[in-house]
């Protein structure tokens, strides 16, 4: 999949997305595959599946590098494994965010982008309390990835998540999720977002509520 | 001597010049073949009363066309259909022979002409009926399944007719004709069963019909692998046109309808590896007698009487097939088609066929019928048959458009056999393709020239067909057409390159997945438009040379990654050097420029897997450290774990 080129003539305050999505069984995802697709027919968003594209983790730095450059927006898309992303997006984030283009001296490639996750989680959203049974509320378990951002100088949003995605498709709660992604994206290339709430809230997905809900 | 060339040639210069023009302007081939024989007889009078017996040798064309239709089915498929089969056909051609007879009788003819006409009629034509099928790929719709199912019960009911007939002889013309004394017709009776009783009869047609059978079953095998082994075309050609004339030969002895033995020993090989060749080998010849065959009807078309009887001859075709076609939809109704699978049916056979002139011909040698109405009938059925093409158009522009929406999803799921996936070489490399692909559900045809390579692979499992691939008529046979991939993965660089170049211009959107044999080879089959390309020893190689570092106590996961790195390179500097090589190959250059470039790859891999004698790591990028130090630098960032 190469970089996308929007041409932005006369919407130069558009921001543009890459949504870089990592699942390694996407013939069993539910929620992620819809996320991901919509992504894909965004005009604003540059949608990569990693897996797809580095299916023996041959990640080709240059290539990810200039992508990163290209866009003002970095969004994970992915499923929740062992409280992190999938094994791709940490090698990802080993090999691409070198040492002199991510942090370090001169290392400022990524200045003043946003950066937020996009997940999907097995358990329930009262799981994720410190008083629940996974002990950390989700923003706690993602830390590692607020603090990639903080030290590569990238303003960190809060995850966009899905709260009991196993049962979410029967429960027919994807589709109201996939509204509020649109929303999220759409709020995200036009500027609409309220950056103090984004930061500081818990899950974005609260913030892109449809009218009258 | 020269006679003969000269009505071979006008046969063929009113084909060459109808059939595509006829084509071109959507009426199809059959149109174009009559309309080239009316053009040649009737109107132009080049050909005349040879035409007879041309047709009788034409006709040999319908047994050819049966046995590749029986090839297309296997025997399983043949038992399901025995349903359809009874039914269906056997309620088209009771209904139709009793309403055509009672018309008939209400006409004033006496009952044994009567019902001899009925019998006549109430047959379709095989031969225009699946020839149209097959151009315009109908023959997997439900209708045209239903339609075939009844045009065979009428090739297997043609067997009693033409035992009906003689004793519907009328005494008095064979009174008249015991005056004259008789005539032969141009159809020879040889026949081992003359004169038997019943029962030795009945043993003779058992046993003819257990011979095509068990030995098409066990001996075909052994012959086509030991004429295959012999690598000549011309004798394989001339086996399969062996086995189909032995088989009418001995049908033909016995009294049995050729065409029928002939479906009957499809369907046996319908199974065998040799399937594809035979299909690809026989194709050309059914199609051309044939074409013959209709440039026959067209040429016999007699105007004399047709101007002195038109509108009694136009007047009974229009009854004829106005009550054929109502029995069809009857019929359609009762069976449940729908849509358009009940026009197709009910519009496609609704013409008598070329078994009415054989019955015709019969009913005249047995005195069953007076000449006066021969002729008269011979002109029904020949126009009536005139009229299937435009009964055809009719479907196709005025009934198809109406359903098309809800039947393609139906049509789509009854295509089956044609394997999404033509893999051409089924050795060492091919096999694993293969293995992979079909682990995964995908549909593949296998090709290979070598019998005992298919022996083996059929004897694990795998669909697998002789047939030399790079023949256009076996790739087309096995399913190029409506394949989205060709694997080509056969031993001889040369024939690999002529196939990707054929392949990639007789199917422009087929996709074509090639091996090569080293580098050179692999540029050439790009340059043929090859949309994959892969060196056959290039991952092994790889493979053996990670396996030699890891030997060498090596890290398994550096040696990954400077296999990785050298893959990377060779991707890189590959259109370099394939446009290099184009540049030296077209003679542009003098230089050998290729030549300097593939050393440059050569260096720039080894620069590049070089290990930093400091760090002890290749050049190559990835989890490199910060340099020693970073933290302090780091000033005014947050502390920066990185060990």
């Amino acid at each position: 999949m190469k970089v996308k080129d929007e041409d932005f003539e006369g919407n130069k305050s558009a921001r543009k997305i890459l949504v870089l999505f990592a699942h390694p069984a996407q013939a069993r995802s539910e929620v992620n595959i819809p996320l991901f697709s919509d992504a894909q027919n965004n005009q604003h968003v540059t949608a990569v599946d990693l897996y797809a594209e580095y299916p023996d983790f041959n990640i080709d730095i240059e290539c990810e590098q200039q992508r990163l450059i290209n866009h003002d927006v970095i969004v994970f898309l992915f499923p929740l494994y062992w409280y992190s992303t999938p094994s791709i997006l940490k090698e990802w984030q080993d090999l691409v965010l070198e040492y002199g283009f991510a942090y370090g001296q001169d290392g400022t490639a990524l200045k003043d982008k946003l950066f937020l996750c996009a997940i999907s989680a097995g358990g329930k959203e009262e799981a994720y309390q410190s008083d629940g049974f996974n002990h950390f509320t989700i923003r706690q378990l993602l830390q590692p990835l607020e603090q990639m951002a903080s030290i590569t100088h990238m303003t960190y949003l809060a995850p966009f998540a899905l709260f009991g995605s196993r049962t979410a498709h029967e429960e027919h709660r994807i589709n109201e999720h996939r509204k509020k992604w649109e929303t999220l994206l759409e709020k995200l290339a036009t500027r609409q977002l309220d950056m103090d709430k984004a930061t500081t809230i818990e899950n974005l997905a609260d913030l892109c509520k449809q009218k009258g809900e | 001597m020269t006679g003969y060339f000269l009505y071979a040639f006008i046969y063929l210069v009113a084909a060459v010049i109808a059939v595509p023009i006829a084509k071109r302007l959507g009426l199809g081939s059959v149109l174009g073949y009559l309309i080239a024989g009316l053009v040649i007889g009737p109107i132009l009078g080049l050909v005349g009363d040879e035409t007879t017996t041309i047709q009788h040798f034409a006709e040999f064309g319908v047994v050819m066309m049966l046995f590749l239709v029986g090839l297309e089915l296997e025997p399983r498929s043949l038992w399901a259909m025995k349903s359809k089969l009874l039914g269906l056909g056997g309620l088209q051609l009771g209904l139709t022979t009793l309403l055509i007879t009672g018309v008939a009788i209400a006409l004033n003819q006496p009952f044994s002409i009567a019902l001899s006409i009925g019998l006549i009629f109430a047959l379709s034509s095989t031969a225009i009926v699946l020839q149209t099928f097959q151009e315009k790929g109908l023959q997997q719709t439900e209708g045209g399944k239903s339609a075939f199912s009844v045009l065979l019960f009428q090739d297997i009911a043609v067997i009693p007719m033409l035992a009906l007939i003689p004793l519907l002889a009328i005494p008095e013309l064979v009174a008249s004709a015991a005056e004259h004394g008789s005539h032969g017709d141009g159809h020879e009776n040889l026949s081992l069963v003359e004169g038997l009783p019943p029962w030795a009869y009945a043993l003779v047609i058992i046993g003819s019909v257990a011979f095509v059978t068990v030995g098409g079953h066990f001996l075909s095998r052994p012959l086509f692998k030991f004429v295959a082994s012999s690598h000549l075309r011309e004798i394989f050609t001339a086996t399969a046109l062996m086995l189909i004339i032995g088989i009418a030969a001995l049908m033909g002895l016995v009294g049995l309808s050729p065409a029928l033995g002939a479906f009957l020993a499809g369907v046996v090989l319908a199974n065998s590896e040799f399937r594809h060749e035979l299909e690809a080998n026989i194709e050309p010849f059914k199609g051309l007698l044939l074409g013959l065959f209709f440039i026959t009807v067209g040429a016999g078309i007699n105007f004399t009487v047709l101007s002195e009887n038109t509108g009694m001859i136009i007047g009974l075709t229009v009854a004829v097939m106005l009550v054929k076609a109502i029995v069809l939809y009857i019929i359609a109704v009762t069976f449940k088609l729908r849509d358009s699978n009940r026009w197709l049916f009910t519009l496609s056979l609704a013409q008598a066929g070329e078994f009415g002139f054989v019955l015709l011909s019969f009913a005249a040698q047995n005195y069953v019928l007076p000449t006066n109405i021969i002729a008269i009938l011979s002109l029904v059925v020949a126009i009536s048959m005139f009229l299937t093409p435009g009964l055809f158009i009719v479907f196709d522009k005025l009934i198809m458009p109406r359903y098309r929406g809800n039947t393609n999803q139906r049509e789509q799921d009854t295509i089956d056999e044609q394997g999404s996936v033509v893999i051409a070489g089924i050795g060492r490399f091919g096999q694993i393709i293969n293995r992979l692909l079909v682990a995964n559900d995908v549909n593949t045809v296998v090709l290979d020239i070598r019998s005992e390579q298919i022996d083996l692979i059929r004897r694990i499992g795998t669909k697998a067909y002789f047939g030399d691939a790079s023949k256009p008529d076996i790739l087309h046979t096995a399913g190029a057409h409506e394949a989205s991939l060709l694997v080509i993965a056969i031993d001889d660089k040369h024939t690999a390159a002529e196939m990707v170049k054929y392949a990639k211009h007789a199917y422009p959107n087929l996709k074509v997945l090639a091996r090569a044999f080293d580098r050179g080879h692999g540029y050439r089959l790009r340059q043929l438009g090859a949309d994959y390309v892969v060196s056959e020893t290039y991952h092994s190689a790889l493979e053996m040379g990670a396996e030699a570092l890891r030997s060498l106590n090596i890290h398994p996961f550096q040696v990954e990654r400077q296999k990785m790195a050298y893959k990377n390179i060779e991707d890189q500097q590959n259109d370099v050097l394939y446009h290099a090589w184009i540049d030296d190959a077209s003679g542009e250059r003098i230089d050998n420029n290729y030549l300097k470039l593939f050393v440059e790859l050569e260096s720039l891999i080894e620069d590049a897997l070089k290990t930093d004698l400091h760090d002890k790591h290749s050049k190559m990028r990835g989890w490199t450290p910060p340099p020693k130090g970073y933290a302090d630098k780091l000033a005014g960032d947050d502390a920066f774990d990185d060990a």
